[in-house]
């Protein structure tokens, strides 16, 4: 393959490296090369936000990202997660499927580290990019009120 | 050389077929069902007033996030297949008949399957089979994986509906005669069409009595996509129709749509349109009064007058409906079906539980631990649910209909008891005692273990004839009311739901946490259809098949869904639950288009009402900022 430019970046805290070609996605490598299947693909155009993953802090929809830019970076994805600190979610209905649960997390904890956002914005308004097809959100915005109160989160 | 000569497609469903678009008989119509019930032409005939009117649905694609895959591979002899899907035991019929196998040279393997609502019924059949034929040329394992354009192209979507009201009242409202028509696209091949179509016209008539009733259903053939299982099952589109027409009728005769329902909502001891008897206890009455009242319904009405008679741009409404779900198999489904369970003691004590029904998001794992460890007196970590393998599980039928918590859960619990029997223990045993028996029997058993099973059998009281569409059409309806309020901006036509209030009578909540999650997702789920949600197409084909255009709820899109449940068990289900799961995307559609007609003075008769449909409906203008002094603050 000599189109690949080798990158290395930091996943979950550990420094990786690998060859990607300019047409892969950051999804792609981390599921198909990398094995960290965790991230899941909903609808590969950015609409669903199943494949949230945080990009130097920030959530992103690593379907949109050609893997070749995060050279560098810092890349969190949800097994980068501690399973306890989602608690709050579990209790309070926030997943059903599973499927859009790795970037509902990935969402949920940003938006737990960054609580002045809720100055100017509200939680349905932060968790819109994550598309839900199973619980009507109810219990997602509860379990990030649960995060942010640290109660469990749970009505 | 290949000569292409091209014959003009059938797309639309309502039309009558030119001769050379005849697919089937001599009318395309592939499924026709008759309700009949007195006499509904001599009724009409004499009724003082008749009001008629016409309603339709649109398509709904299902958008589970997860998209349909299998893996197929052979393992020796046997053709191994792994995936996202509802009904395993479908899955080895199609595969075990398409490439001439024996049931025991195939396994099917149901892997946690990322939500489901009916799209992964029966079109998962054909992803396996895909699989598996390549698997068997190439003689190396396959993974078949849909990406979401191909998912929402090719799969199959709710039917589009096209229903007829022509309804006889008295001067005060009460029904005297009510005939109905439904037609559903059929799309271009059959499906579980004629399945669908049955429990569209059951539910046709709606929770009301009324002595004449005729129902004619007909699903027909078009050059559409195709059309199938979709979470309500026909009963959506049709009760979307009955609770549309109860307001246009209230609006009509100028009765309250709130006194229309109260007179004519069904009494224990009333019959249904297919003459089942009714007489669960549930007060119905008193179900709806308690959501309006839930909802501020009278209240806010009053607000809305004022906010409506001020506002330059906004409208607010509130609406309703009423409407009831069979739960499990129609009829004689699930005689037919014949689901087993086992129930199995395991050498170290614990306890299995064997079944084909799979968990899809909505708790099949959680109520099947639940209702064993409840059984015996064990603690849940000591129940273990088997995989969905047909290797292993017995044939409990599939996972839809709302039938997994009430009819094959009510099975665990009797596979539970005769596994007690199976041990010599009586009936009362539970917990400790259970389990030494279980490890005792296993230890004299060398190799074996201990196994209660349970088969469904009917109950007695429960009558029901194919041939006339006479009886007990389901052993038991959950009841519910819906309240919508809803607001629309006159400068956009967009409808924003501000509060839903969903009450139901659903016999017994097994799980507050996932009962209340089914009500949410299934009312956001119809939310999206009655406003959001429409399949375009071009020449037969969806052309919004992507995330992108075809827009569904985020949850910026929808207010919190407020949930009270009333208990009524129902004796023939697990812990007297009735079925849930189908009964949240009845209602939504109708109390919300009831509820923009009230904020707007529009007439809405088909869904979904996006602003570009309700724009052409609607008379009401914004005031133009010229005479309001050009500004306008909420």
């Amino acid at each position: 393959m000599s189109d690949t430019v080798p990158i290395t970046f930091t996943l979950n805290g550990s420094s990786v490296s690998i060859a990607v070609s300019a047409r892969e996605r950051l999804l792609d490598v981390l599921r198909y090369r990398m094995a960290f299947t965790g991230t899941k693909e909903g609808c590969g155009e950015g609409e669903c936000g199943a494949c949230t993953v945080w990009l130097d802090g920030i959530p992103v929809n690593s379907c949109l990202v050609p893997a070749y830019q995060v050279r560098g970076s810092n890349v969190q994805t949800v097994e980068g997660l501690r399973v306890d600190d989602l608690d709050p979610l579990l209790r309070s209905g926030a997943t059903q499927c599973g499927a859009c649960t790795p970037g509902v997390v990935m969402t949920a904890r940003w938006i737990q580290d960054h609580p002045d956002l809720l100055r100017t914005h509200t939680i349905r308004e932060l968790m819109a990019g994550n598309l839900c097809r199973c619980t009507g959100y109810d219990g997602i915005v509860e379990g990030v009120e649960g995060l942010l109160s640290g109660d469990g989160g749970a009505s | 050389e290949i000569v292409i000569d091209p014959e003009p497609p059938l797309l639309d469903y309502r039309m009558l077929p030119s001769s050379q678009q005849i697919q089937y008989g001599d009318d395309n119509v592939f499924k026709h069902l008759r309700i009949e019930k007195g006499d509904v032409e001599r009724a009409l005939r004499d009724a003082p007033i008749v009001v008629e009117g016409v309603y339709e649905t649109g398509a709904q694609e299902h958008v589970y996030l997860e998209n349909q895959g299998m893996i197929a591979f052979t393992d020796d002899d046997v053709v191994v297949i792994k995936g996202s899907m509802q009904c395993p035991y479908y899955v080895l019929k199609a595969v075990t008949h398409a490439l001439a196998r024996d049931a025991e040279q195939v396994r099917i393997v149901q892997t946690p399957t990322g939500g489901g609502f009916g799209g992964k019924e029966e079109y998962p059949s054909t992803v396996a089979l895909h699989a598996a034929l390549l698997a068997l040329k190439a003689g190396r394992p396959v993974k078949i994986v849909y990406d979401r354009g191909e998912d929402m192209a090719a799969t199959t979507k709710r039917h589009p509906s096209w229903v007829r009201h022509r309804t006889g009242l008295d001067s005060a409202g009460r029904l005297l005669a009510q005939h109905i028509e439904v037609v559903i696209d059929g799309g271009a091949y059959v499906t579980l069409s004629p399945v669908v179509l049955s429990r569209a016209v059951i539910h046709a008539a709606g929770p009301y009595f009324c002595e004449h009733v005729r129902i004619d259903g007909r699903a027909v053939f078009s050059n559409a996509v195709p059309f199938g299982a979709f979470r309500g099952f026909g009963a959506p589109q049709t009760q979307f129709a009955n609770e549309r027409h109860m307001d246009v009728i209230a609006r009509t005769l100028d009765v309250d749509p709130v006194t229309l329902r109260r007179i004519n909502l069904i009494r224990d001891g009333q019959t249904t349109s297919t003459g089942q008897v009714i007489a669960d206890g549930t007060d119905r009455v008193a179900l709806m009064e308690q959501a309006l009242e839930l909802a501020r319904y009278e209240e806010k009405q009053g607000h809305h007058r004022g906010f409506n008679a001020v506002h330059p741009t906004l409208r607010r409404g509130m609406g309703f409906a009423t409407f009831y779900h069979g739960a499990g198999f129609t009829g004689s489904g699930e005689v037919m079906l014949r689901s087993v369970v086992y129930v199995a003691g395991r050498a170290d004590g614990r306890v299995e539980v064997l079944s084909a029904n799979i968990e899809m998001g909505q708790g099949t794992l959680t109520i099947f631990t639940q209702l064993a460890a409840e059984r015996l007196g064990y603690d849940p970590d000591d129940i273990v649910i088997a995989e969905a393998d047909t290797a292993r599980v017995p044939n409990s039928g599939p996972t839809v209909a709302s039938r997994t918590s009430m009819i094959v859960g009510r099975l665990v619990e009797q596979a539970c008891d005769d596994l007690r029997d199976k041990l010599g223990l009586e009936q009362s045993v539970r917990g400790p005692a259970v389990r030494k028996a279980i490890i005792a029997w296993c230890k004299a058993h060398e190799g074996e273990t201990p196994r209660g099973s349970a088969q469904y059998q009917k109950p007695r009281e429960v009558t029901w004839d194919e041939e006339s569409y006479r009886g007990d059409a389901y052993g038991t309806f959950a009841w519910a009311t819906y309240v919508a309020e809803v607001e629309v901006d006159l400068r956009t036509y967009g409808a924003r739901v501000l509060d839903f209030v969903a009450v139901q009578e659903i016999g017994k909540v097994l799980n507050e946490t996932l009962a209340r999650g089914q009500v949410q997702g299934g009312v956001v789920q119809g939310i999206g259809w009655a406003i959001m949600e429409e399949c375009r197409w071009h020449a037969g084909a969806m052309t919004n098949h992507q995330l992108t255009n075809y827009i569904i709820p985020t949850s910026d899109d929808v207010p919190p869904i407020r949930v009270h449940f009333l208990e009524n068990p129902y004796r023939h289900g697990a812990q007297g639950a009735k079925g849930l799961g189908e009964l949240p995307i009845d209602g939504p559609a109708p109390a919300i288009v009831n509820a923009i007609a009230a904020a707007t003075g529009a007439d809405p008769r088909v869904i979904p009402v996006t602003p570009e449909r309700l724009m052409t409906l609607s008379d009401a203008r914004p005031v133009s900022t010229a005479s309001t002094g050009g500004v306008n603050h909420e």
